[in-house]
């Protein structure tokens, strides 16, 4: 199969007044598709901002974005973004907010259709009963089950997860994994997710990007993971090469922890700080203003 | 100390209202003469009170007919006021040039006293119902103009970037996004500008000599009916009082996030 998203040279530079600082240097991927792959890197090394160039909500300083043939420019519905924060308009109930999108969409479609289709992706994600609340009304977990069905229902060329149960508990983040799961293997779509869990990465990918750490962030090392799909938790953390996998890529963030604080001292200023705990970060972080 | 008084929220206001009568009487009593005790303003006022309604000739009317002609120009200028504040507030909100430009100008013009702007209307427009409205309008405006601003500056960086991310039009984006997630700032600014209107209304009546509540005391004070004046200065507190909680309720409804 022939590359589906291909990422070449991607750089990443913000002017302050101290010169300019590099966030992410020539960073090179391609996706095949249908593949779902993770980025995974320590907080701040500048995996979101590659999400965020892709989603083309972040300007793209040199390099290119190839997605389908096409160069991308700008944002747009064809790629299914799931934020950190849910990102639902709180007076829009869960079913208008999956509604704003379809309609945007699908407008050639009946209302009916559009409905179905609303209703479908709802359901999928187990909000059957509650499609009607407002995002006020549901907890965490459920508000981020309406931002996955409002991806899955634009019917996106690909999706684009920024760290999406990052604010979750892990008894909800273990739900929301195999609602992810199930829809991504129903509707065969090409995934880039960024994440600092590795089990999540595991559990999900078929390869794991590494980051190495900012400034000038690129590609450390790729890992594969073959286990045999569909997965189920328990198969797969039970799976021979589970702990050997998980070994690299918890040798390979030490490694960078170390190596990245005395070398980026001084730069390290110059970077947009991280958050440690984010409450309500999510789109905003990504851009740095 | 627990429900001691289990009708704190009727005593407390009561014995406010208890002081404030002893003050008055005691100064009626003693240093000013002129002002009329609260028994005398209750037998002077009576006959407005208990027919509020009654029109027993053009300067000599029920109060609450009085205070339904002050409400009417009110809310004509009011909502003139929010007719034209709140497109300007979105202007300024949404561009950094637009409030570069127009932003002193406000500044300037907001704390200007309707008392300045009327002889201005009158000027303008000849004719004292529509230059109260334009000093109504113009003095109401500025709270909606802020918040309004305010409003649409502090809409969520999330919120733009899902209409981005969906590409919604630009009018999309403004009524399904950007003017819902505004309505908490407006409806603050809706509920100040209402307040002003009120204000305004009994000084643009005084000058213009126009039937309502705020005519009615100029009148009543020329003619040296004092208890008329304690009348009207009560009818006008309580109505602000009543539209700013009808207000606060509307303001409630529309609380989004």
């Amino acid at each position: 199969m022939s590359d589906y998203l291909e990422i070449s040279n991607l750089t990443k530079t913000y002017e302050t007044p101290r010169g300019p600082a590099i966030i992410v240097k020539d960073f090179n991927l391609k996706i095949k598709k249908g593949e779902f792959v993770c980025l995974i890197g320590h907080s701040g090394c500048g995996k979101s901002t590659v999400l965020s160039m892709v989603a083309g909500l972040n300007e793209i300083t040199e390099g290119g974005i190839i997605l389908a043939g096409k160069e991308l420019v700008g944002p747009g519905p064809d790629r299914g973004i799931v934020f950190q924060s849910p990102c639902l308009l709180p007076w829009l109930s869960a079913f208008d907010n999956v509604m704003l999108g379809v309609n945007q969409v699908f407008y050639t479609a009946s209302k009916e259709e559009r409905h179905q289709i609303a209703e479908y992706y709802l359901s999928v994600v187990g909000l059957a009963d509650s499609m009607h609340k407002r995002p006020a009304q549901l907890s965490q977990g459920m508000r981020q089950r309406v931002g996955i069905a409002r991806a899955f229902a634009l019917s996106p060329k690909m999706l684009l997860l920024d760290e999406p149960f990052g604010m979750l508990d892990s008894l909800t983040r273990f739900e929301l994994q195999q609602v992810l799961i199930e829809l991504w293997r129903k509707d065969k779509k090409t995934a880039l997710m960024v994440t600092h869990d590795v089990d999540e990465a595991l559990f999900l990918s078929d390869r794991i990007v590494m980051m190495t750490n900012g400034p000038a962030a690129e590609v450390g090392d790729v890992l594969k993971v073959n286990f045999p799909r569909p997965r189920h938790r328990k198969e797969v953390m039970e799976h021979p090469d589970y702990y050997r996998l998980r070994e690299r890529l918890i040798g390979f963030l030490e490694e960078h922890a170390h190596k990245g604080k005395p070398s980026t001292e001084p730069s390290q200023k110059s970077l947009p700080p991280e958050k440690p705990a984010p409450k309500r970060i999510s789109a905003n972080q990504l851009l740095p203003h | 100390m627990k429900d001691k008084f289990k009708f704190d929220w009727l005593l407390l206001p009561l014995l406010g209202a208890a002081f404030v009568l002893i003050i008055w009487t005691a100064t009626s009593a003693t240093w000013a003469k002129g002002l009329p005790s609260p028994v005398k303003t209750w037998t002077g006022s009576k006959l407005y009170i208990e027919k509020p309604f009654e029109k027993r000739g053009e300067q000599d009317q029920g109060i609450l007919r009085f205070t339904w002609y002050s409400l009417q120009m009110v809310i004509k200028g009011y909502l003139i006021a929010l007719i034209v504040g709140t497109p300007i507030g979105f202007c300024l909100g949404l561009s950094k040039t637009f409030g570069k430009i127009f932003d002193p100008i406000i500044q300037i013009l907001r704390p200007v006293s309707p008392l300045a702007w009327l002889p201005l209307g009158l000027i303008l427009f000849q004719r004292p119902g529509p230059s109260a409205l334009f000093t109504i309008a113009l003095c109401a405006m500025w709270p909606t103009v802020l918040n309004t601003a305010v409003g649409v500056r502090a809409i969520p960086q999330d919120y733009l970037n899902v209409a981005k991310v969906l590409k919604l039009s630009r009018w999309k984006t403004l009524f399904k996004v950007m003017v819902p997630a505004t309505l908490p700032y407006m409806f603050t600014g809706f509920r100040l500008s209402l307040g002003i209107a009120w204000l305004v209304i009994v000084a643009a009546e005084m000058l213009t000599g126009s039937p309502g509540v705020g005519g009615f005391l100029w009148q009543e004070y020329n003619s040296l009916i004092y208890e008329h004046i304690i009348l009207c200065i009560l009818t006008i507190g309580i109505t602000g009082f009543i539209l700013d909680k009808l207000m606060g309720l509307m303001e409630k409804r529309f609380k989004t996030a």
